[in-house]
């Protein structure tokens, strides 16, 4: 799934990176907590989160997460969004909740990761 | 040809960790190191220094680049570790509730550096601090 398709269907709005990135997203993990997201060895992946933080960016850095979804308009701050361009993550907000986003993608042919 | 970095970690400073850990990442990156190695070692540096951030007053980070491995020492001064091979055990944490709000603390830390490793020393004195040492070959 590309970029511009995972905002279409989540409604999102693109606030780091942007829609041309080439990335083919295939799988999705859903989580808040960071320290299961640094055990997955899967990597073209969008995580779909509730936790905004810069901590969830060093995270995806760390994991080589390329796409991120922001559920329930959580606002990604300045920091956020500078660390993100600089490390070429695409960080996505979305008004959708993580229940709602994770079924909408996952009935568009996202595959989970266990 | 060996190549070292150092970095000092500040205890309680969330907004600096992982900076080592970045700046690591792009060391691999410009050596030529595989990508699935990369994440191996950035990913066990990040806990490490989450560690540190999590528990510690203050701690160093030295990262020995050789040309078939990587060793990663971290020293902290801090409360040290009561008892090792319990901390090795997925799901046991003494993290505070501000770290877990922070979406950590869930006791994988030093299961997921074991996992992600090639070697791990682990020597802790109470009230004193830890030293973590790990490699990583290439």
């Amino acid at each position: 799934m590309k970029i511009s398709e995972l905002v279409l269907l989540t409604e999102g709005r693109i606030v780091a990176g942007n829609s041309d990135a080439d990335v083919n997203i295939e799988r999705a993990f859903s989580s808040d907590l960071m320290s299961d997201v640094l055990t997955l060895d899967d990597h073209q992946i969008v995580l779909i989160t509730g936790l905004a933080n810069l901590q969830l960016i060093r995270t995806v850095e760390m994991a080589d997460v390329p796409v991120v979804l922001l559920c329930r308009n959580k606002n990604a701050t300045p920091e956020m969004i500078q660390l993100s361009n600089e490390i070429g993550i695409v960080l996505i907000e979305t008004p959708f909740s993580i229940f709602r986003t994770s079924g909408i993608l996952f009935q568009n042919g996202l595959k989970p990761l266990y | 040809m060996t190549e070292i970095l150092e970095f000092n970690i500040k205890g309680g400073d969330f907004n600096q960790a992982g900076k080592a850990s970045s700046k690591i990442k792009k060391q691999l990156i410009q050596l030529g190191v595989e990508t699935a190695t990369i994440k191996r070692i950035v990913v066990a540096t990040y806990e490490a220094e989450l560690n540190v951030v999590a528990h510690a007053s203050s701690g160093k980070l030295t990262a020995v680049f050789e040309p078939d491995h990587i060793r990663i020492t971290i020293n902290d001064i801090g409360p040290g570790i009561e008892n090792i091979d319990l901390a090795m055990e997925v799901g046991f944490s003494t993290a505070t509730k501000t770290v877990r709000e922070m979406g950590f603390g869930a006791g994988m830390g030093l299961p997921n550096i074991k996992k992600n490793t090639d070697e791990l020393e682990i020597e802790s004195t109470v009230n004193k601090g830890t030293t973590l040492s790990f490699r990583v070959n290439y």
